[in-house]
This record gives C-alpha cells, structure tokens and sequence, in this order.
C-alpha cells in the first residue's frame, strides 16, 4: 500500500474516533448506522459488484441478522456482542443455500428470484406458527448496551450511544479488512473472473458452482452481521421494517457509492442515511423520488458511481503533477520539444 | 367440496388479473427480452389516472378507455427516453433502471395522492350474476375481460401487418430492418401495449385490493410467477400460469398453509420454475452457444 494512502487511511480513522466527541448524540446514532449500512453494502457489492451476481433482495439476509441477534438477547440472554458472530454464522448459511439454486439463474432470472425473496420475507416473518421466536407483527424490543465497567475505571466515560458507535466502528474495521483481504487474492480474483466471462474462467480451473455459492455465502454473512448490529442501534426489530424497500435501498446504495469498490461501500452509506433526512422536509414520499433520479442520473452519467468519480478525479490530479516533474522527459526520450527545433 | 369450488373460481378470476399482468411482461420480454420490474408500478399509477377522472365525473368505461390510452403513451414516452439509452448496457444497469421507474413512480403517486387507502369503482353490478354463489359479477367480469384482452392481442399479432411487424423485430431485429422495419419504434410500441395491458390489470384488481401505492407488490409477484409458469416468452402460456397460480394460491392459501404465507407461494413458484424447467411449460427452450 502507498504511503499516501496508509496517510489517509489514518486521518479517516482519527476522524471516525473525534466524531462522537463533536456531534450530539443523535447524529452518532445517525454514524452508527452508517456504518452498519456500509457494512452491507459492502456484502452486496462483493456479490453484485465484484462477483456479477444481482441480488435485489439482500433486505432478507439483513432481517435474518436482525432476528438472530434480537432472538439471542431476548430469548436465550445472549451478550450482545456475542450474536455478531452468530448472526454471521447463520446468514452464511442461509447465503449458501440460497446460492445453490441461484447457480442456476442468471443475470435478470437472478434478480427476479432475489426480488421476490425481498417481497415474501416480511410474510415468513409475521407466520403465526413462529410467533413464539419473532414475535410476530409486533416484533422484538431489545435493550441498549451499557458501556463495559473497565472503561470508566480507565477515566473514559461513554454514554450508551457512543459506546455503540465505537463497538461499530471496530467490528467496521475487521470487515472491512477481511473484504479487502479476501478480494485482493486468489479467490477474489476468481470471483472478478467468473463475472467477466464465466467459461473463461471455468477454463482456468476455477470451480465456478463453488465461488459462486460460496461467495453467495459470504456476501450475506457481511449483510447478516449488519442486520445484527443495525438491530441492536436501533434496539427493535419487526416484520415491516425489512420491506422490499430495504433491498432497494442497498442497491440504490450499492450503485451511487461504486459498484466493485470497497470504498464505494462508505459513500453509499452515508448517501442512504443521509440525503432521506435532507428530501424528507420536502415530502414524505420526496426521499424515493430523488433515490430514483439519482439512480438514473447515476446510471447514464456515473456508472462506477461516487468512488469511480473520485477515482478518476484523482487520477488525474496526480498525472498533471507527475507532467510538471522534469524525471518525465528523462523516461521518455522523444518529448516534444526535441521533435520541434 | 362447496368450499373448495368456490375458492377455485375465486382462484380463477383473481388469476385472469394476474394473467393480464403476466401478458403485459411478455409483451415486453418478447419485444427486448427484458423483465420489468416497474411493470406494477406502471399498473398503479394508470389506476390512480382512472380514479382521478371518474373522481372528476366521468363514466366509468370513458375513463377507462382513456386510461388505456394514456398508458400506451406513458409506455412509449418511457421506452424512449428512459429505457433506450441503456439497451445495449450490462444487466446490472437494466436492473437499476428498472428499480429506478419503479420507486419514481411509487413516490410520485405517494406525493400526489397520498398513501392513504381509496376505494376503486367496479363497472360491474352488485348482485351476483344471474343469482349464482359462487362468484360475485365482478369477478365474471374481470374474467371476461382478460379473456377480451387475450384474444384482441392474438388478433393483432396474427393478422395485422402491424403485429407481424412487431414480431419480426422482435424474433431478429437485423433482418427486419433490411426490410425497412423501424425496430426501435416496435419496441416502443411493445412497451406502449404492455403498459395499457398493465393498466386493465390495474383497473381490474383495484376494486378487490383497493388503490394504494403499494396494492402491486403483490400482484406483480403472482404475474412474475405465473409469466415463469407458462414460459416468459408465451402469451398463451402466461394466460394459462395465470390461472394457474390464481387457483394454487387460493387453493393452497384456503387449506393447507393459511393466508399469511401466500406471498411465500410465489416465492416458491418462482425459484422452482426458474432451477427446475426455466422454460416454463409453453416456453421455447434456448440454448447459448459458448
């Protein structure tokens, strides 16, 4: 990694640390979920971005995080930070066996089975007969976690919603990493691969069902592990809040922040949570009417969405300032004003 | 037994809807092989037209058939400037285009009529006809008028030049155009007739499931089940899913999985048509070459 780069990875993360200390505590909650949004966003571009696979319905693997942690902490007296890894578990699991028959489907076919999981799912939530588990229309109330003791015998006192943040931020943190690590390597690879040209890439011995599923897998276990930390902000979780709206909001995320980029992810997140917030004083109905034309404008004018942008932006910047370098005419001999006497 | 024939003509008659639906997206997998996600939506938002015209005191059948109209252009209007750009664009961006029209048109509705429940006129009598108990007129009439729909389209298919025209662009655009068809003004038009075949849909299922925004959701799922069902590229075949998973789902719902999971039906149809037999039952069998 470029020294630049470790540079601004460091002052983001210092500033990710003051925020809570600077903003009131409603704007943390508002990071918090942020955060938790960029986490499944960068579940669903690991799937749709980097492996080509749509998933229209990935508000289902979310909910399914959600329950997992909720039912955990309600029922069974689970810690809170106990059920992120469970919730990952079993989203894992649920994405593996979704991905199997969905090795059968492609592109479009894809997006309709995923879009009619997205439509059903608040349905299997409300069925009578797991009422018991769910709590059926009414859903699960959970309660807010209290900072742990030691950090106040360490003269660091954090109220409940701050705490929350930075037990985000860090869980944040490690995901991020692991997506990272997985995507720069061989199967990350081979995931890019089978998205640009699946025969080719079933040539090259990469075993096509198995990346496939299992990046389906993967993709929702980053999704669940965000449901179970969205659930726990928000400390409730009920059938109508995992509407197909919530699949489409990751997608309109997913698209404006920069398919197939892992810094796309954080963009997209702070776009979901915050420009509702800014169109909602227009009208309640205002905050979809402007997803749609940002996705459409997106679309024709942007495709590789904000990271894409920034991307070239820069790229740019730092070729004009390689030009003025005078080491350039030294690597290329014929400069053009040794060709113009 | 009573029970069980009355939930079958239930079946059938919320089937013609979910037939016509199904229609209107073959109509537009034929022209682009394409699905359209915004199909419902499209739906909704020509019934809420048809709810503003008979609110301001026209007969019923008027607005209707003005209502129609008006789709068809809308349907035309999107092909051309929201559709047609991304023709020759990856899946993904179809998609998103698709998620676009539909949450525009979801919140636009929302904004202009509000999410509050309206109910929606039938054209149809109160009494049952002809004093039968099983079926209420509406429901004859939603059947009736599918099945008018059904056959006016397979007329104009089969003997206009139009429709032959359609066709052929459809089946391989390049040839067609030698012969002087303007392919791209046939996929407007295919979009034009899916969208007033949708707006019947509409007008026909509002009196059951009332007019709100969001009444399509469910409806596009039966539609998408049912297109899958016959083979997404067969009028026919997607009239018959129709029916079929009308009845499944009042069948199934009535008497062995309860109303709260109906939706799960679709779900269930969908994924098992699309591993098992994605060609559907009535549907041409495509094979891709490496």
């Amino acid at each position: 990694m470029k020294k630049s780069a470790l540079i601004g990875y460091a002052v983001l993360l210092a500033i990710a640390c003051a925020l809570p200390f600077l903003v009131s505590e409603y704007r943390t909650f508002q990071f918090t979920l942020v955060l938790v949004y960029s986490i499944a966003l960068l579940g669903l571009n690991i799937l749709t971005g980097y492996n080509g696979q749509i998933s229209l319905g990935h508000g289902a693997f979310y909910a399914i995080g959600a329950y997992v942690a909720a039912i955990l902490m309600d029922k069974a007296g689970f810690p809170y930070w106990a059920t992120i890894p469970l919730a990952g578990a079993v989203c894992l699991v649920a994405g593996f066996l979704f991905g199997l028959p969905a090795l059968r489907l492609e592109g479009l076919y894809l997006a309709l089975a995923t879009f009619a999981l997205g439509v059903s799912l608040p349905q299997l939530l409300k069925y009578h007969h797991l009422e018991g588990w769910t709590g059926g229309v009414q859903g699960i109330v959970i309660t807010k976690p209290d900072a742990p003791e030691f950090l106040a015998s360490l003269g660091l006192t954090l109220n409940q919603d701050q705490w929350l943040y930075f037990f985000t931020l860090a869980v944040t943190l490690v995901m991020f990493l692991l997506a990272w690590n997985l995507l720069r390597g061989r199967i990350g690879r081979a995931m890019m691969a089978i998205r640009d040209n699946h025969v080719a890439a079933e040539a090259m011995g990469v075993n096509n069902a198995m990346v496939k599923s299992l990046t389906f897998g993967v993709s929702a276990m980053f999704t669940g592990v965000a449901g179970a930390l969205g659930a726990i902000a928000i400390q409730f979780v009920a059938p109508d809040s995992f509407n197909i709206f919530l699949s489409l909001t990751f997608l309109i995320g997913m698209v404006i922040g920069g398919v197939a980029s892992i810094s796309g992810a954080l963009y997209g997140a702070l776009f979901i949570q915050f420009v509702p917030n800014v169109a909602d004083e227009i009208s309640k109905a205002a905050p979809w009417a402007i997803f749609g034309l940002f996705l459409l404008g997106f679309t024709y004018l942007m495709p590789l969405g904000i990271a894409g942008a920034i991307r070239m932006g820069l790229a740019r910047l730092t070729r004009k300032a390689h030009n003025s370098q005078p080491v350039e005419n030294m690597i290329r001999p014929h400069s053009p004003k040794e060709e113009n006497p | 037994m009573d029970a069980l024939l009355h939930q079958v003509l239930a079946g059938l008659a919320t089937g013609g809807i979910y037939a016509s639906m199904a229609l209107a997206l073959v109509m537009i997998y034929q022209a682009t092989h394409l699905v359209n996600f915004a199909q419902g939506e499209l739906a909704m938002f020509s019934t809420y037209i048809a709810w503003s015209l008979i609110e301001a005191g026209m007969p019923y059948w008027a607005a209707f058939f003005l209502t129609v109209g008006f789709s068809f252009v809308l349907g035309v209007v999107i092909e051309r400037v929201v559709i047609r750009p991304v023709e020759h664009a990856p899946v993904l961006a179809v998609v998103v285009v698709f998620i676009a029209l539909l949450v525009i048109l979801n919140s636009v509705t929302g904004w202009i009529y509000t999410f509050t429940i309206k109910t929606f006129p039938s054209p149809f009598p109160e009494q049952p006809l002809f004093g039968n108990k099983y079926m209420s007129s509406h429901e004859i009439g939603a059947i009736c008028v599918t099945m008018v729909v059904l056959v006016l389209l397979y007329a104009f298919f089969r003997y206009t030049p139009l429709g032959l025209a359609m066709r052929a662009a459809a089946q391989n655009p390049e040839s067609s155009r030698l012969v002087g068809i303007r392919v791209g003004w046939m996929l407007a038009l295919g979009w034009g007739l899916a969208a007033a075949i949708g707006s019947v849909a509409g007008m026909m299922v509002a009196p059951i499931v009332f007019l709100d925004p969001n009444m399509m959701g469910g409806v596009l799922l039966y539609a998408f089940a049912a297109a899958l069902i016959g083979g997404i590229d067969s009028p026919g075949g997607a009239v018959f899913g129709g029916f079929l998973v009308g009845v499944l789902e009042n069948v199934l719902g009535a008497f062995v999985i309860g109303n709260e999971l109906k939706l799960a039906v679709a779900l269930v149809l969908i994924i098992g048509v699309l591993t098992v037999r994605p060609s559907g039952f009535f549907g041409k069998v495509h094979v891709t070459r490496v």
